[in-house]
């Protein structure tokens, strides 16, 4: 059999897709637009629930591609075109043919500084939920940019998510259990600090996510029931912060040394031209639209065009390899029946 | 000085630098349950003492989270410790021993 299949981004989704299609027995054409494979997860320090180094999960899946897949790395497929019931895609100038194509683009984080009230690139220490676990990764604990070690420090919750003011009605969720491990890994780093989480609702949908919440409220952290309105800069590069403490229907202020923005899973905008030139449109949320959310949550409506991982919508690691396990199948049984 | 009759409103906002939570301090440090609410209500909805005042045992904990120190006493009066709050807490809350412990702090301040 040397049927081609083109796998286009090579994050968990498309790695795991990969692995799969060449168990099946085709050759895989992997693109990956970066210079390293592992995607948002290769960049985090540890994962929830369980907080196992990332490194781990992607090197264990790096480990098992094998001599089948073709891996082009800083590749940006720039036209899909078809051909003869095949495909023609074509990244840095150079085409290659393929009988069926999976999408595992995967997702941007929401660009914070677009919710300009909150401050992110405006003052020094409000910083990203990515750019936290940087520091876990670099120096195992939050740092201020004079080099402080913070003593109380604010995490927000849905920022970029359910906020029709920047487009982003849906919920990330994966920013809330996110939110919790990391105000743990606070207090772990930092025993002293004040933690304290804004949130609108805590979503700890997964198993253990919930066990992840209660064991940070016994560590300490604190919850607060409010959405954050804005930020403003004090002395010292503290941060003011103010939200609605709604539980007492009071407005609350603080001044902390850290603000950490959850920052939420947005569609990643190269995307939207590959959907274009396969003749597809996204879904309400801007992400992939699949066939059939129940039944066939890897096929889109073009023929031969199968899809993965968090392209779809916001997505964990787990629903993310079950997504290219059942992508990798259905594309073995178009590629057979054809 | 003219006096036109004005004075500054009473602050209504949760000063949270100014808030002094050294009840929630020792409160969580006797008793580490009462970090675990999550403000379901289940407690209030259940409570006997709220049957008959505006008694709320999840209000109550907010006020020493907050640091409103001495409406949270005040409050803590109106419960009757029967217990069926705890019966109901789904965090397992050791909710009578929270009253408790509110109760002893007003004796020792
Ligand atoms: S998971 Fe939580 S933080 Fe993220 S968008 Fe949903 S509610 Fe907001
Ligand atoms: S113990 Fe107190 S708070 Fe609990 S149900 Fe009885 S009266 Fe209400
Ligand atoms: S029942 Fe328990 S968790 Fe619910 S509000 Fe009361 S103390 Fe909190």
């Amino acid at each position: 059999m040397n049927k081609i299949v083109a796998v286009i981004g090579g994050g968990v989704a498309g790695l795991e897709t990969s692995i799969q299609l060449e168990k099946l027995g085709y050759k895989v054409n992997l693109y990956e637009k970066d210079s390293e494979l592992g995607g948002h997860a290769g960049k985090w320090d540890r994962l929830f629930p369980n907080r196992r180094h990332a490194t781990e999960v992607i090197d264990s899946l790096t480990s098992r591609i094998k001599d089948k897949v073709q891996i082009n790395l800083v590749a940006t497929v720039n036209q899909i075109k078809r051909e003869n019931g095949s495909f023609l895609v074509e990244a840095n100038g150079k085409s290659q043919k393929a009988d069926a194509i999976v999408l595992t683009t995967g997702f941007e984080l929401f660009p914070a500084s677009k919710k300009e009230e909150y401050g992110y690139g405006i003052f020094d220490n409000v910083i990203t939920s990515a750019e936290l676990e940087k520091m876990f990764a670099d120096h195992g604990k939050p740092q201020s940019t004079t080099g402080k070690t913070p003593e109380k420090i604010a995490i927000i919750h849905c920022v970029g998510s359910r906020d029709e003011k920047v487009n982003r009605p849906y919920c990330s969720k994966v920013c809330c259990v996110t939110a919790v491990k990391q105000a743990i890994e606070i207090k772990e780093a930092i025993p002293t600090a004040e933690v304290y989480c804004f949130y609108m609702d805590l979503r700890m949908f997964g198993p253990g996510y919930e066990d992840l919440y209660k064991e940070a409220q016994v560590k300490g952290v604190n919850f607060i029931r409010g959405r954050l309105s804005e930020t403003s800069e004090m002395e010292g590069s503290r941060v003011l912060i103010k939200a609605e403490d709604t539980l007492s229907s009071k407005p609350l202020k603080m001044t902390v040394d850290m603000v950490v923005l959850m920052v939420g899973m947005s569609p990643l905008p190269s995307t939207e031209k590959i959907l274009k030139d396969l003749e597809l449109s996204p879904n309400n949320d801007g992400f992939v639209q699949v066939k059939d959310y129940h039944l066939e949550p890897t096929h889109t409506k073009a023929e031969g065009v199968f899809v993965a991982g968090a392209c779809t919508g916001p997505n964990n690691i787990t629903d993310s390899v079950n997504a290219a396990h059942s992508a990798a199948l259905e594309v073995h049984k178009y590629l057979t029946s054809k | 000085m003219v006096n036109f009759g004005y004075t500054p409103l009473p602050t209504h906002i949760h000063d949270m630098d100014k808030a002094s939570l050294t009840l929630a301090d020792s409160i969580s440090f006797e008793d580490a349950s009462f970090n675990l609410c999550i403000a379901c209500g289940s407690c209030t909805a259940t409570c006997t003492a709220g049957s008959f005042t505006n008694f709320s045992f999840r209000q109550m904990c907010h006020q020493i989270k907050r640091g409103e120190s001495k409406q949270a006493i005040a409050e803590s009066e109106k419960c009757m410790l029967c217990g069926k709050c705890t019966l109901a807490c789904p965090r397992n809350v050791n909710t009578r021993n929270i009253i408790r412990l509110v109760r002893k702090a007003n004796q020792t301040i």
